[in-house]
């Protein structure tokens, strides 16, 4: 009884139960993100474009997530959806759903505005230099895109990795429900839960950390 | 959808939204209040302070609310250390915000242009006048669209307050859904609530930075 | 005669890389106007930045009415009351009206009586006509205005002596002449400055005294007339030529080449 809670973590395979958990927002996460990348592109072309139905269509599924908290679209698509339309969709599912509709919208605001920074006269220095547009895109405008866009990107994804941790809300077994289910195990270590949700947050930081110095990294190399 | 049903439960809804918008402000103010500390710890190289401040943004902006308020209201009491729930979610939010603040802060200060910091020393300013008079204004004004879209996100996340067993709207809605079974009703309450919350603190926003547009920020060269 | 107001004996300054000022000396008697001119990068801009402890210098003293204010860290503000300086990109503060940034330095850095910095100010617009825009926002103003201002606003201070760092260098063409007037009529009224400018004419109008600052140090130095007229290097002679243009030789003899293939 006299060690600390935290040998707790390292008896059996309680640390890689922990590590099996934070894999199953971390699995979602990736996911969303690839999702939102495909589908953000196309929301934020369409955001840019001339027509107005399509234009009115993004602004109000971005003022949506804006205005919802996540948790609250998640209870909707995970109790709602059941009732409404009768699909009894599980809590990861419903997680892919949700955080796809919110990273999409947010990853194409993104894109929209990547693309919009591009000052004019480089599109149009770059028609005076006899580019055809395809060339235009490929050496002029994408290059710039991506510079900007890319830090911004690495952001929401950490986001995204951050957000995923309310699938805890849907019944999803995830890191801290593991982290649970090993405090009650070990409900006589009365230090146990200090350092299982301890050790909980450094995994979530080292998982984000890295992405949060690349961001930054890329930015202040850009700039 | 139940009209009945929804008239019968806007009081419940009522006391929700108080709890979710005054600990949210709460949150917020106190954030502002950290940040800002935070900040200007970091733009005066305050000697180990500033070190502090930089790790603590760090660790705030790559965990997730939920993390640290299961932290905060489940781990530390087993050393120890304990809160009332309504005191976590303050600590939790003000935890989370103050980094985001701080950043905010931080990238208006960045932006205010090198010439002025000089202009402001050429007539004999003090490096606290110019700060007061020159620095600050300027660097508020181009960083309040970052701090409110941060008030709304640290709204947005008091969703989470539910696990602390605090009666916020969230965990009002959780309850009713889970005693009565009307799933849309609750739902759709739900967000017409969040919604009378947050508009008006976009509206606020929108109102301001139009204001601070309007006053000519970050116009004044014409070159 | 006059006293000695600016003492600057033989400053060295660096950045990275070799020195961008090599052992430069001047002194600036009251009342007195020195231009400064010099190719790009001679170090013109550096000088003035050092005067005011924008930079600090690695050696040497500079020196206020026989103070060293050299190497200070602490009052420096003190020593940047009794200088003024105005730059090329006008600087105004961009959230404050006009009269605002006039009063702001009077007011707070020396403590004045709003009132009666206010009626000065007003006074000063008027000499420089802008009276009408003391309750204007900045990026209302021309270019030209603005820089009038930013002159009002170091004048505000009355400082023991101006430094102009080419405060014509951002303006279109017509809006320099409405500028140089003030700071013609600046010097007329006695004010005691260092000019860094590439107007030559202006230079030649304005000066008492020309330095020639090339590579970090004085090549030159000499009286409007002698150095616009007969310089005495031959740097300086290269320099003075640079801002005229060869006339396209005989116009008849030449023609036009028509290159087909473009």
């Amino acid at each position: 009884m006299q060690d600390l809670g935290i040998s707790i973590l390292f008896k059996g395979v309680n640390f890689q139960r922990l590590l099996m958990g934070l894999w199953v927002t971390l699995r979602l996460a990736l996911i969303t993100i690839g999702l939102s990348g495909v589908f953000g592109l196309v929301f934020g072309l369409l955001m840019l474009s001339k027509r107005k139905i399509p234009k009115i269509f993004c602004r109000c599924w971005l003022e949506i997530v804006r205005f919802m908290p996540q948790l609250v679209l998640l209870y909707i698509v995970y109790f709602g959806f059941a009732r409404l339309f009768g699909w009894d969709l599980d809590g990861e599912t419903s997680a892919v759903i949700v955080f796809t509709f919110w990273g999409t919208a947010e990853m194409g605001d993104l894109i929209r505005g990547a693309l919009t920074s591009i000052p004019r006269h480089q599109t149009e220095s770059a028609a005076a230099l006899g580019l055809t547009k395809g060339r235009i895109y490929l050496h002029v405008l994408i290059p710039q895109t991506v510079r900007r866009l890319l830090p911004q990107a690495i952001n929401l994804s950490t986001r995204i990795i951050k957000t995923t941790a309310l699938v805890k809300m849907i019944n999803v077994t995830e890191v801290l429900k593991v982290g649970q289910q090993i405090i009650g195990q070990f409900y006589r270590q009365p230090d146990a839960a200090f350092w299982v949700y301890f050790v909980i947050f450094l995994l979530y930081f080292l998982v984000c950390w890295p992405f949060s110095l690349l961001a930054r990294h890329l930015e202040s190399h850009w700039a | 959808m139940d009209g009945s049903f929804i008239l019968a439960h806007v009081p419940d809804y009522l006391s929700g939204a108080w709890v979710t918008l005054r600990f949210g402000l709460y949150g917020v103010i106190c954030a502002m209040v950290l940040g800002l500390l935070c900040c200007l710890l970091r733009y005066f190289r305050i000697p180990v302070l500033q070190r502090i401040a930089g790790g603590y943004i760090e660790l705030a902006r790559n965990t997730p609310l939920l993390v640290q308020l299961f932290f905060l209201y489940a781990g530390l009491p087993r050393v120890g250390i304990r809160f009332s729930a309504e005191a976590c979610a303050v600590i939790g939010l003000t935890f989370l915000g103050g980094a985001y603040m701080a950043e905010a802060f931080r990238s208006g200060l960045e932006s205010v242009d090198r010439a002025q910091v000089e202009a402001g020393e050429c007539i004999g300013l003090t490096r606290g006048q110019n700060i007061r008079y020159v620095i600050f204004p300027q660097a508020l004004a181009t960083a309040a669209p970052a701090l409110f879209a941060n008030v709304i996100f640290l709204i947005k996340e008091t969703s989470v307050f539910s696990v602390l067993a605090m009666m916020d709207l969230m965990n009002v809605a959780d309850t009713l859904r889970t005693s009565g079974g009307r799933t849309v009703e609750v739902l759709f309450m739900l967000v017409v609530a969040y919604l009378l919350i947050l508009l008006p603190v976009s509206a606020l926003a929108t109102l301001v930075e139009r204001r601070l547009r309007y006053a000519g920020f970050g116009n004044q060269h014409s070159v | 005669m006059s006293e000695t107001i600016l003492e600057v004996r033989d400053i060295h300054k660096s950045f990275d890389g070799p020195g961008v000022l090599r052992g430069v000396s001047l002194e600036i008697r009251e009342g007195e106007v020195v231009v400064i001119v010099g190719p790009s990068g001679c170090g013109k801009s550096t000088l003035l930045r050092c005067i005011n402890g924008l930079e600090t210098i690695d050696s040497g003293e500079i020196r206020l009415r026989g103070e060293v204010i050299s190497g200070r860290t602490r009052d420096l503000h003190l020593v940047r009351q009794k200088i003024g300086m105005v730059f090329q990109s006008y600087d105004l503060f961009p959230h404050m009206k006009v009269m605002d940034n006039l009063q702001l330095g009077p007011v707070r850095a020396l403590g004045r009586p709003k009132a009666e910095v206010e009626r000065e100010a007003l006074e000063m617009l008027e000499r420089v006509g802008l009276r009408d825009k003391a309750q204007a926002l900045p990026r209302t103003l021309s270019g030209g205005q603005k820089q009038r201002v930013a002159l009002v606003r170091a004048m505000m201070m009355h400082p023991e002596i101006l430094l102009l760092d080419e405060i014509t260098a951002a303006l279109d063409p017509e809006m320099v002449s409405e500028v140089l007037n003030v700071v013609i009529d600046l010097a007329s009224g006695g004010m005691t400055m260092a000019i860094v400018t590439h107007e030559m004419r202006f230079a030649e109008a304005v000066a008492d005294r020309v330095l020639f600052l090339e590579e970090g140090v004085i090549l030159e130095e000499g009286s409007p007339e002698q150095f616009f007229h007969e310089p005495k290097t031959e740097r300086a002679r290269r320099f003075l030529q640079s801002f005229t243009y060869a006339a396209r030789r005989n116009r008849d003899g030449i023609q036009p080449k028509n290159n087909p293939g473009d």
